[in-house]
């Protein structure tokens, strides 16, 4: 177990940018996870910790140790790959085996240590099998044997859940889980799966485009996403974000959305958004509410300190089950709130909804960051 | 390869409309397969037949017909006593020495395509793709072509005549095909496994021995068969750079054909170059189902 650091990283492909400037400082035993749509360069960045691609500029250090130019087999990192990459040649046991017969590791030393990580994975009575010989979810478990069985100072996991089945998917992911928290162990993680992110990570960094959008941990990321990137792509369903004008209210402020004959206003306390929404007064901003801050109105309701009133109109009711997804129509934008499963309202009907400002943000219209 | 008969290949279980189509074109199919059959049969009938017969047969009556009075006296003469050049020896040395050339020109030049390929699929390296394009050019050079500065070189290396120096030209003319043969099934190979390999601690060498060759079993089938099939053939080489002790059997069977003395003994003809050929047969006939699952392999993804 160890930090990680990587300061300043880069990569390029001749005049392709693809990681601009990537730091991120990692504590022993943390669980980090990369998170981004395909192509937002996360896989490189992992490839680059694992030492499978140089970066073109920046350093890493793991433990201290600069690992930057180490070729992959000595920095004491353990990777498990999308596609398992189990050798198809060799049994189970062979497999687990095999990094530390790479290392000279003694025969005894081995059996030992093929035993002890079967055990704790369930797969002891597999390790005679071949690969091709496995189910998905067990193929899974012994690439995660063959990671553990050197004892790395870091654990790479690269998108290790894609190629399962729903879910087995969601079972691994708490296998995995309880693995970290047993082992302790440092982890990074690359997923385009926002809820294994949020669901696994101590940490999460989100990436696009190459650059990182925001490094924090899973409360920070969802609550207070750095931008409307971060906003829209973490939370399911997305968070609704829907341009609206600030003014200066008798008591405090007012958001309004939409123009003309079918504007809403949602008034605002002087102190919403920290305060620095004051600033803000007379200009446009997007404001970011999730589905789950707004509730529906049950009459004579008395809204908290920071929790007001909204009226609009209802859409679209997609029951899911736990709860029914309903789609508003706020000033002209659509807007999805979360309701309770058994909700009494139908598609035209006007409505009023009671919204937790302590979960509002709102970003600058130009540079669609987070306004704090 | 599979579907040239699409329509016939599809059986219609439990459906009447169509099904006297389908079995008349079932039988034209076997028609058609049976004539190619029997014209590639029909050689080899020739060959057999003739080497079991007493010359007389053969002179007096039809090739077509079988042996009136069986005899294995040909193959044995063609096999131990036949005069090749001078020499009564039959074709027994000349069938050793191609063994003795074909088994390490075959394994060394699959050995060194396989080095090759891993190396031009896994490491990127500046002029990788024109050093594969000058390998693959080497495919298309005419025999002919090499053949003076190739003898050239073999007087150079000290080892023009002999065993050694047929190995040599045979490597050398062989790696191009193996090259590419390896670095196409490589090129398609999963860059994971190379990749976790490299991760878990295997060296250059590591990654070849352990992952990769013992992953390779239909291309290094297909690379066997043709290297072998390719080389024991080969009678230009042969020709060209051996003497007497080291003449690859396809000279000397030349030779015992081409013999200008005596009477022309075509049944031992016959039954040398059934001789002759019998290795290669054997190669195909053991692992040709490989060869084609071989060749197949990469062009769809499984």
């Amino acid at each position: 177990m160890a930090s990680l650091s990587l300061s300043n990283v880069q990569k390029s492909f001749g005049p392709v940018k693809i990681l601009h400037d990537i730091s991120i400082g990692l504590q022993d035993g943390e669980f980090l996870v990369l998170v981004g749509p395909s192509g937002c360069g996360k896989s490189t960045l992992m490839n680059i910790i694992a030492g499978l691609e140089e970066p073109s500029g920046g350093s890493l250090t793991l433990e201290g140790r600069d690992i930057t130019r180490l070729p992959p087999a000595d920095r004491n990192i353990s990777m498990v790959f999308q596609s398992y990459a189990l050798y198809p040649n060799m049994t189970v046991a062979k497999n687990i085996e095999f990094p530390l017969q790479m290392r000279k590791v003694d025969k005894a030393r081995r059996e030992e240590r093929v035993r002890s990580v079967s055990k704790m994975l369930q797969i002891e009575h597999l390790l005679e099998r071949k690969p091709r010989q496995l189910s998905g979810g067990q193929r899974q478990r012994v690439a995660i044997g063959r990671a553990l069985a050197r004892e790395p100072q870091l654990y790479l996991f690269d998108e290790p859940l894609s190629n399962l089945d729903a879910q087995l998917r969601v079972d691994m992911r708490t296998e995995i889980k309880k693995l970290h928290q047993r082992l302790g162990a440092t982890i990074v993680y690359v997923t385009h799966d926002q809820i294994e992110a949020m669901t696994l990570a101590t940490r999460i960094a989100v990436m696009k485009g190459g650059v990182l959008q925001q490094l924090g941990t899973p409360y920070e990321v969802y609550n207070r996403p750095a931008n409307t990137f971060v906003a829209g792509f973490m939370g399911s369903p997305r968070m609704n974000l829907v341009k609206a004008r600030v003014d200066r209210a008798a008591d405090g402020l007012s958001l309004t959305f939409g123009q003309g004959a079918g504007t809403v206003v949602l008034d605002l306390p002087d102190d919403a958004c920290g305060g620095a929404l004051r600033g803000h007064a007379g200009k446009d901003v997007i404001a970011g509410i999730r589905a789950e801050a707004v509730s529906l109105a049950t009459p004579g309701m008395v809204p908290g300190p920071a929790q007001r009133f909204l009226e609009a109109r209802v859409e679209v009711i997609e029951p899911t089950g736990a709860d029914t997804l309903v789609l508003l129509d706020l000033g002209g934008s659509e807007f999805t709130v979360r309701l309770e499963p058994d909700v009494a309202l139908a598609p035209g009907q006007r409505a009023r909804f009671l919204v937790d400002l302590g979960k509002l943000v709102c970003f600058d219209v130009g540079s669609e960051t987070l306004i704090a | 390869m599979a579907d040239v008969h699409p329509p016939i290949a599809l059986p219609v279980k439990g459906v009447d409309a169509g099904a006297a189509h389908v079995s008349l074109g079932r039988a034209a199919l076997y028609a058609a397969l049976a004539v190619a059959a029997i014209v590639f049969l029909l050689p080899v009938y020739v060959m057999v037949v003739n080497s079991l017969k007493p010359l007389d047969e053969i002179r007096n009556g039809n090739l077509m017909s079988l042996p009136h009075d069986w005899t294995i006296a040909p193959w044995l003469s063609a096999w131990s006593t036949a005069q090749i050049g001078v020499q009564p020896t039959g074709l027994r040395p000349f069938f050793i020495n191609s063994f003795l050339i074909v088994v390490p020109a075959v394994a060394i030049s699959t050995l060194v395509g396989a080095l090759n390929g891993y190396i031009l699929t896994q490491f990127k390296f500046r002029g990788s793709t024109v050093m594969f394009a000058a390998m693959l050019l080497t495919v298309f050079i005419p025999f002919q072509i090499v053949l003076i500065p190739m003898a050239k070189t073999l007087g150079l290396l000290g080892i023009a005549g002999t065993i050694k120096g047929l190995i040599f030209v045979n490597v050398v003319y062989g790696i191009g095909f193996t090259t590419l043969f390896f670095r196409n099934y490589y090129a398609a190979f999963p860059a994971e496994l190379v990749r976790s390999a490299r991760m878990d601690g295997a060296k250059f060498f590591g990654v070849l021995g352990r992952i990769l060759l013992p992953n390779s079993t239909p291309i290094i089938v297909v690379t066997v068969i043709w290297q072998f099939t390719n080389i024991w053939n080969d009678f230009l080489f042969g020709a060209s750079f051996s003497d007497f002790s080291s003449y690859p059997i396809t000279v000397a069977l030349n030779n015992l054909v081409n013999s200008s003395t005596g009477v022309k003994e075509y049944n031992v003809h016959f039954a040398g170059a059934f001789i002759a050929a019998l290795p290669t047969l054997v190669v195909y006939l053991v692992s040709g189902k490989y060869f084609v699952r071989g060749l197949m392999a990469g062009s769809v993804k499984g």
